[in-house]
């Protein structure tokens, strides 16, 4: 399976080179040699895999499974992403030399050719079960609902089908960047739990589920807890079948945002 | 009452001569703070304490400047009222009671000009006589008028078509003004540099990296020691009794791949103390051999004198990148103390000479190896400072590991000539401190933890407080016996620069500047 991976993905880069080749380098910085897909994959394999997933199918970070890119238009603007990173949630690339990114940008372009996933279940009836399942006290998706949780309006775009299972079975292990879960002891004995939005070494702000913001001085705690892997949503994995899971999935890796 | 204004201004002005005897008896008038660190030694200590630990929590803002280019760096000079302050290329001068300029200058930048492994940055100036000294990014140290900010002379250094840059603050010594050079990601060869103040004619160059027939070269092969990097772009510090000028000197190139340049590559990681009359090299200690991690040792040196086994010795102390804080004779180079202040897994300790004892798993790898500190080491280019209250060395310390890579990088001229680089852990992985340590030893008196691993400096002052900055914005006293902080003020920017003292109309002022703001606080 992996070997035949390896030799479809081989073909769309041989494709994606070709394309890239034709176009004339810009004259600043222009890399010394073709870019290289071999060196670009070594590359993304070493430092992008590890969220982006290995086939670039997405994991904590976004399926590359797509023509489009949402935050690299072209390969110039792609280039300067991968170079300065997406703080803080994707670290820089500046170690990078002008050929490094060339063969990074032209493999990662070359992930656009791969066919988007097929998936069993049936995104309508995965609807009906997200409107019944309360997901929307806590989520907001196309404008609707409660944003205590991650948006979900393009989470098709953002998160794989395997990672979007994986959420719904273990949502403590797959907790996305943003959303530490913190429980604050007060001077008083009041316990304060919400999610971090912001903290320095003096200071900490919060948002609870119904929320409301803390802003508290750290000093002024009696404990200040971080419940890292802890979060409010729960495992869905005894409350729906596997059929019932399989549309909520298809539901929400469909949920792309404006095309 | 304008009037008046108008006359001390220009009385001041006057009066703004900074001859080198003003220099080095600088404990004589702690209420200016005439060279980068305050003091020669590197000390960053300031004997005024208006401000202490009573009173701190007082502290308020006075004014504040907006520099004309964001991410600054820099530490002011303060001559009698003025601070003299400066940017990527641009220098002011600024009026200590209300921040305004008095005078502003600047000069262009080439287009084709590119910084290579670091930011478009400045960290101050240097003084002497009637001249501010500035280094600029394309590489000219250029003499100002005190008074008016006009250019003197200017003096080029380098050619930056070849990846050479000047970020540092200059050194203004007895007659001379020394400068160093950036580009140690860009196979640059580095130097020292001393130019007389007077005409900006150049007095003496020394290279970092020796050549052909030179003692030192034979710890390269080849060629790889015209690429081989050891720059020189933090401030060093200056022994008037002995005539020394010690700096540090940065990596070997390319960084993280050493199979290119076998051998210890000399003076590359480097302490060099430097004959100031001739730049003659008097001697030399290298604290990471053949390194392969960036740990530049472009650190401000802390010369202080200490007891060593019953006996008065001059020693110069520094906390290097690679997380081991050293101690050292200074008239010698002899190795006296060594000993880790932040985690590090890439030697298993120091031998009775200093040499570090390397782990298995010290070494970038293709695959990536994962070893603290990262890149940027325990500590890095900001100050520490030294406290002759407590005799400790503050400094601000990086908890933070990474996966180190090599890779094959041809040097082409003008370019990245890293050979690897490295993904840092996630940023809840990492964080940072104050560590308060004992200055003969290295011993932890006391620890304050910051939320994230920090980028600026320490002040340490007779108010018995110790003053820096956090990467969130925090400006912040702790107590320099015991690390309890006393007082914080969020300023709004990321602080990559070191805290100063100084007297605006006889009153104790700190000032830090945070992003593209300078603040200056007061009671």
């Amino acid at each position: 399976m992996r070997s035949l991976l390896i030799f479809l993905s081989s073909l769309f880069l041989f494709a994606a080179y070709a394309e890239l080749s034709a176009q004339a380098p810009s004259a600043e910085n222009a890399p010394v040699e073709k870019p290289d897909l071999t060196a670009g994959k070594v590359i993304f394999e070493g430092h992008c895999s590890l969220c982006h997933g290995i086939d670039g199918g997405g994991g904590r970070g976004p399926s590359l499974h797509r023509a489009k890119l949402s935050r690299a238009a072209d390969d110039k603007a792609l280039k300067s992403l991968i170079e300065n990173g997406i703080p803080p949630e994707m670290p820089e690339g500046w170690y990078l030399s002008e050929q490094d990114l060339s063969n990074v940008v032209a493999f990662v372009r070359s992930l656009g050719s791969v066919p988007a996933e097929k998936l069993p279940g049936d995104p309508q009836r995965g609807g009906a079960i997200y409107a019944r399942s309360g997901c929307a006290t806590c989520h907001i998706l196309a404008g609707k609902g409660t944003g205590f949780g991650p948006e979900l309006t393009e989470v098709g775009a953002r998160r794989g089908a395997a990672q979007l299972r994986g959420t719904l079975l273990s949502p403590s292990k797959t907790i996305p960047e943003g959303f530490l879960l913190i429980e604050a002891i007060t001077s008083s004995g009041e316990a304060i739990r919400g999610i971090r939005l912001n903290e320095d070494t003096f200071t900490i702000q919060l948002k609870d589920a119904q929320g409301h913001f803390y802003s508290l001085r750290k000093n002024d705690l009696h404990e200040l807890k971080k419940l890292r892997g802890e979060t409010l949503m729960p495992s869905y994995e005894s409350l729906f079948s596997a059929a019932e899971l399989d549309d909520l999935v298809a539901y929400l890796a469909s949920q792309r945002g404006q095309p | 009452m304008r009037l008046l204004a108008l006359f001390l201004l220009a009385a001041t002005v006057v009066s703004a001569q900074v001859p080198f005897e003003r220099i080095v008896n600088a404990d004589k008038e702690p209420g200016n703070w005439l060279t980068y660190s305050r003091t020669l030694d590197g000390k960053r200590f300031s004997p005024l304490g208006e401000i202490n630990t009573q009173n701190v929590s007082q502290l308020k803002v006075k004014w504040a400047y907006q520099f004309p280019d964001p991410h600054t760096e820099v530490s002011p000079i303060v001559i009698d009222g003025i601070l003299y302050v400066t940017g990527p290329n641009s220098a002011a001068a600024l009026d200590g009671r209300s921040g305004r300029s008095l005078w502003t200058w600047k000069r262009p930048l080439p287009s084709d000009y590119q910084s290579i492994g670091f930011g478009h940055t400045n960290r101050g100036a240097a003084v002497l006589d009637d001249k501010l000294f500035v280094a600029t990014l394309d590489g000219f140290l250029v003499g100002l008028d005190l008074k008016s900010g006009v250019e003197r002379w200017s003096a080029k250094v380098l050619d930056y078509k070849l990846g050479y840059s000047m970020t540092m603050a200059p050194l203004a010594i007895e007659g001379k003004v020394i400068v160093g050079v950036s580009g140690g990601e860009a196979g640059i060869r580095g130097f020292i540099d001393a130019y007389d103040a007077r005409t900006g004619k150049q007095a003496w160059r020394f290279w970092t990296i020796p050549g052909p027939g030179e003692p030192g070269h034979e710890t390269w092969s080849g060629d790889d020691w015209k690429t081989g990097g050891g720059a020189t772009w933090v401030t060093g510090a200056y022994d008037p009794e002995l005539k020394l000028v010690y700096w540090g000197v940065g990596n070997p190139g390319p960084d993280w791949n050493g199979d290119v340049r076998p051998g210890d590559n000399l003076y590359t990681c480097s302490f060099l103390a430097l004959d100031a009359d001739t730049g003659k090299l008097s001697w030399y200690f290298q604290f990471t051999p053949h390194d392969t991690h960036d740990w530049d040792a472009t650190h401000v040196p802390i010369l202080f004198d200490g007891q060593v086994q019953g006996q008065k010795r001059k020693l110069i102390a520094v906390a290097n990148r690679n997380a081991f804080y050293y101690v050292l004779d200074r008239t010698t180079g002899e190795f006296i103390a060594g000993k880790p202040y932040a985690k590090q897994t890439w030697a298993k300790g120091l031998d009775a000479k200093g040499r570090p004892i390397l782990t298995t798993n010290a070494e970038p790898t293709a695959q990536g190896a994962m070893i603290w500190p990262n890149l940027n080491g325990g500590t890095v280019w900001f100050s520490p400072s030294y406290s002759p209250q407590t005799d400790f060395v503050y400094v601000s310390v990086r908890e933070i590991g990474a996966r180190y890579f090599k890779r094959v990088t041809p040097y082409r001229v003008d370019t990245f000539f890293a050979g690897g680089g490295e993904d840092e852990l996630p940023p809840d992985d990492a964080w940072g401190a104050i560590r308060a340590l004992q200055a003969e030893t290295g011993e932890l008196r006391w620890e304050f933890k910051l939320f994230s691993p920090p980028w600026a400096g320490v002040l340490s002052t007779a108010g018995g407080l110790v003053f820096s900055g956090s990467d969130e914005g925090n400006f912040y006293a702790l107590d320099a016996r015991t690390g309890k902080p006393l007082w914080d003020f969020q300023t709004g920017g990321a602080i990559d620069a070191n805290p100063s003292s100084f007297l605006i109309d006889g009153h104790q002022c700190i000032s830090i500047a945070a992003d593209r703001v300078l603040y200056v606080f007061g009671l």
